[in-house]
């Protein structure tokens, strides 16, 4: 019947089947315009105000180091500020990356428990401790971490006992140190790590858990063999989520800190609108962010292939 | 758009074929569905059916091939040019909109008046009157069933599609709902056509069956000419269970073809073989079989092959054998408990006989052989 | 927290004893330090709250000194706060309408639409959530100061827009993946063209998502500092202030609308999340 040598009824009309490209009508035209226009005004302004940009901070970053703000820059290919930058301020960076990965095993060692308990352990109360968890999103950043900086004062109540009890020398302090900056960014981005963990706890099939305890796996081992594996593309997005911002956050280190304790984000905030140094902000941007890039692309390496459905949500 | 045009005239698919990158879904099928009838595509998931259904109704486009309805080229048309309605495999009714507002949805498309009125009157027809205001969440699947019907028969289709329209009930409930799309469909006279994977819906429903395989049609006709007179063994196991007996051909002689199998000579009517020399299948359906004990309870112009009994399966209505032969082939036979005979005991010594005329011949591909041992009954059962 | 298996009934004897005590060592060590987690992310908003009802005793002190509701009563006695505040919710309103039609566009279209450079797009709309704010804002400077273009409101917005887009893009079109597509195809088989089954079917499905995408745009541009400072001029915006504030001492009015915000966002949980818990059936 459906063999092209033996006729069927219909198909005496028609002696070639015809590519579908061809056939008439208004729709098929502008059905492949639509998706252009719909996605136009958004990426002209990802353009315009996230590529552009970071093309001018490549320019930037190479302009000639002599130049200043009110006589302007010339572009010169000055290579050097990269290595003038890192000579001057590595110390910075490495803190950067020191404090944030500090902040991220903290953050890990609390968040961990936390989504695992909310997601498996929290029966009905799930819905009032998730929004426990985002409620420090809820306040201002600045605010909340202004109520460190009065939690941690040398006058606080949280200073004096640990005086008391000789866990502080009696004129240690907290505020001003980097136990404060990494209390303070741990604090600051936890939510961050927390919500994608537990989304993908959330979703893991309960029987699944049920099976490997059916199957003679005690609890250590059901969570290592088992949960871990599953939750593991949710664990990645919280670790990025959580150590971008962290990297390059600078108001901890302004707040909670002291100039001891600056991150790169203190000096490349100085360089753009106290010193005016441009060229050296543009290059300390550029190794912050080449530093980033250079994780996320290696951690999401790792974990490809293991059907991690992580950030893009919408392939089908 | 439906009602200024006139009746539509029989569904034509001409060389119809969609490919997904390099897989062919549906490979230049060509059929003509006469107006008025109920029509089902059956066939195993993944055979393209769906994807067919899909392309009359719009929602893919064709790689080649046309569609037409009467005489009208339907092909380029959007799916809401088209005077052609759909009930979606789970329903997918607006889950927002009432169950009134959900069956109104395509007269308010189409700027028809007297909604209410026509909405009423579509929900008494299947029954949901005084559910206007319900969602679909606070219905039950029956319900939904009903729903998705109504809003696709109120707008007086060409042509209406159903794709897998029971396969979310349970069976009581799947019964009780073919036979109200029967009674729907004759009072309407609207074209049905039905994609399912089973083929007892399709034969229960359907005036004509187009069994579909790898995206192509093997065989299309009523019921009982698939079931008594298959094209194809996928066709012959597909529906219902058969014994096929891999067998040789010597042609045509008088009105009979010349069959031997494993050293047994055979003889099928020539209008019952689809081949009728070389490598065949030899096909007899389980029920045409029966059983008897000594040469002389074999009626005069049976045929015969001698078996053991290997297994008794007592099915309540009927009773089902398996029978060991003599070169160790398997042969289903099902007997009917009307308390005529008595049931044989495993290890029985018998002659299954059928009449030559519920024989069928089928070609066989001669590699097959190696691959599937012959005699086999093959197909699932049930 | 599982009253089921309070300490207090010994479970069934038939379980290993190993595995039990593991067990309940698991759920009690989970459970324990989860609620202690719980403590260190709220503490802070507590002493927000307290001090937003505080009287202080000099500018620079942080310690409680005596309850008063003079701070909520006159929340606009630092004038410059308020104006903050006021230019924040402008900024804010303005950021999160722009990224929000532009951003449901693109989702739309990243998930209901096969085109070339789909995917392209997709990795654009996800690198600036990849890239460091510092480098979003510093980059952005670089540009404005580049083409000569006064920093300001509007530099402000534009920012805010580009960040907030991308947040859009990934909240509704998760949204759009998970709504069944046959909807939209019965839509546009019942006669509705593809503008009418959006209109129709699936703009009143995805509202829930649009709105959550607002919200999350509007408090992320609310909350933004390290952007808006490389590209604020001489604009003041709420974070801004209390920045500058920081310096020198911040009212207690800051606490107050520190505390108003997260009461807000709390009424606004509680407002969306009740309504929504009858219409999905138990699975």
């Amino acid at each position: 019947m459906t063999d092209r040598s033996a006729p069927s009824p219909a198909s005496h009309r028609t002696p070639a089947a015809r590519p579908a490209a061809s056939v008439p009508g208004g729709g098929p035209g502008r059905r492949r315009v639509l998706p252009y226009l719909l996605v136009l005004p958004g990426v002209a302004w990802l353009v315009l105000f996230f590529g552009l940009p970071l093309v001018q901070l490549a320019a930037a970053s190479l302009y000639d180091p002599t130049g200043s703000l009110s006589t302007g820059y010339v572009f010169a290919w000055a290579f050097g500020n990269y290595p003038d930058a890192l000579a001057t301020y590595w110390p910075h960076l490495a803190r950067s990356f020191g404090y944030a990965g500090l902040a991220l095993l903290l953050a890990l060692a609390l968040g961990c428990p936390l989504a695992y308990a909310i997601a498996l352990r929290a029966g009905r109360w799930r819905n009032l401790l998730l929004v426990c968890v985002v409620a420090p999103m809820f306040t201002s950043f600045l605010v909340r971490t202004l109520a460190w900086k009065t939690i941690l004062s040398d006058q606080g109540w949280l200073v004096g006992l640990l005086r008391d009890v000789h866990l502080l020398a009696p004129d240690g302090r907290l505020l001003a140190t980097p136990f404060a900056v990494v209390l303070g960014l741990t604090y600051n981005f936890l939510p961050l790590l927390v919500l994608p963990l537990y989304a993908s706890l959330e979703r893991l099939d309960r029987r699944v858990l049920e099976a490997a305890t059916d199957l003679y796996a005690d609890p250590l081992r059901t969570f290592l063999t088992v949960t871990l594996p599953l939750a593991k593309p949710g664990l990645v997005a919280g670790v990025l989520l959580f150590f971008i911002p962290a990297s390059g956050d600078y108001i901890n280190a302004e707040l909670l800190g002291s100039p001891n304790e600056y991150m790169v984000g203190n000096v490349i905030d100085s360089a753009f609108l106290v010193r005016l140094d441009h060229p050296q902000g543009a290059a300390l941007s550029f190794l912050l962010m080449a530093a980033v890039l250079g994780l996320v692309v290696t951690l999401l390496r790792h974990t490809r292939g293991e059907g991690s459905p992580a950030l893009d949500g919408g392939a089908r | 758009m439906p009602d200024d045009d006139p009746p539509g005239g029989d569904l034509h698919l001409v060389d119809l074929s969609k490919r997904f990158g390099r897989v062919t879904a549906v490979d230049s099928v060509s059929l003509t569905v006469p107006q008025g009838s109920y029509f089902a595509l059956l066939g195993a998931s993944g055979c393209g059916k769906t994807t067919t259904l899909r392309m009359v109704a719009g929602l893919e486009r064709p790689t080649g091939g046309r569609v037409l309805l009467g005489d009208r080229d339907l092909t380029g048309l959007r799916p809401y040019r088209r005077p052609v309605n759909t009930v979606f495999q789970s329903y997918a009714l607006f889950p927002h909109l009432d169950v009134f507002d959900n069956v109104a949805f395509g007269l308010r498309r189409r700027g028809v008046r007297e909604v209410p009125e026509q909405v009423r009157r579509m929900l008494a027809l299947v029954q949901l009157d005084g559910y206007e205001r319900r969602r679909p969440g606070q219905l039950s699947g029956g319900q939904q069933q009903r729903v998705a019907l109504a809003r696709a028969l109120v707008n007086r289709p060409r042509v209406l599609l159903l794709d897998e329209p029971l396969a979310a009930l349970d069976l009581t409930l799947r019964r009780q709902m073919q036979g109200e799309l029967k009674r729907l469909q004759t009072d309407l006279g609207t074209t049905f056509v039905h994609v399912t994977h089973d083929q007892e819906e399709a034969m229960t429903l359907a005036d004509t069956v187009a069994v579909l395989h790898a995206g192509r049609v093997e065989q299309l006709g009523a019921p009982a000419d698939l079931y008594d007179h298959p094209a194809s063994a996928f066709v012959a196991t597909f529906l219902g269970q058969c014994n096929l007996l891999a067998a040789e051909a010597a042609g045509t002689a008088g009105d009979e073809v010349a069959v031997t199998a494993y050293g047994l000579r055979l003889a099928v009517p020539a209008d019952r073989a689809r081949a009728d020399r070389g490598a065949v299948h030899l096909g007899v359906r389980p029920e045409k079989l029966r059983l008897a004990g000594t040469a002389d309870e074999v009626p005069a112009g049976h045929q015969q092959i001698p078996a053991v009994v290997t297994d008794v399966t007592y099915l309540g209505s009927g009773t089902r054998y398996l029978l060991r032969t003599g070169w160790g082939g398997e042969l289903s036979a099902y007997t009917v408990n009307d308390g005529t005979g008595a049931r044989l005991p495993v290890g029985a010594a018998v002659l299954a006989h059928w009449v030559p005329r519920h024989a069928f011949l089928l070609p066989r591909d001669p590699v097959e052989r190696a691959a599937a041992p012959a005699g086999e009954p093959v197909g699932a059962p049930g | 927290m599982r009253p089921a298996a309070g300490p207090a009934t010994p479970a069934p004897r038939s379980a290993p004893l190993s595995g039990r005590v593991a067990r309940w060592l698991v759920d009690r060590w989970v459970v324990g330090v989860a609620l202690l987690v719980l403590g260190y992310l709220l503490l802070p908003i507590a002493v927000v709250a307290a001090l937003s009802f505080n009287q202080p005793t000099n500018r620079l002190s942080y310690d409680f000194h005596r309850f008063t509701l003079d701070n909520w009563a006159n929340p606009c006695a630092t004038r410059d706060m308020c104006d903050a505040v006021v230019r924040s919710v402008q900024v804010g309103f303005l950021a999160t309408l722009v990224a929000t039609v532009l951003g449901t566009m693109m989702a739309y279209a990243l998930t209901r639409h096969r085109f070339r450079g789909r995917s392209g797009i997709g990795l654009l709309v996800l690198l600036p959530m990849a890239t460091p704010e510092l480098v979003l804002g510093t980059s952005l400077l670089a540009l404005f100061v580049a083409a000569g273009a006064p920093q300001g409101f509007w530099t402000v917005v534009v920012a805010h827009v580009m960040f907030c887009l991308s947040f859009v893009v990934v909240t509704v079109r998760a949204r759009l993946a998970g709504m069944d597509r046959r909807l939209e195809e019965a839509a546009m088989d019942l006669y509705a063209t593809e503008w009418q089954a959006f209109r129709r079917v699936t703009l009143p499905l995805l509202l829930p998502g649009i709105a959550a995408a607002a919200l999350l745009a509007f408090s992320l541009s609310f909350d933004d500092f390290i952007v808006t400072n490389f590209n604020a001029g001489t604009t003041v915006t709420f974070p801004m202030y209390v920045w500058g504030a920081a310096q020198r001492g911040i009212p207690p009015q800051v606490n107050v609308v520190g505390t108003a915000m997260f009461a807000l966002a709390l009424l606004l949980v509680a407002l969306t999340s009740l309504p929504r818990r009858p219409s999905r059936p138990h699975r």
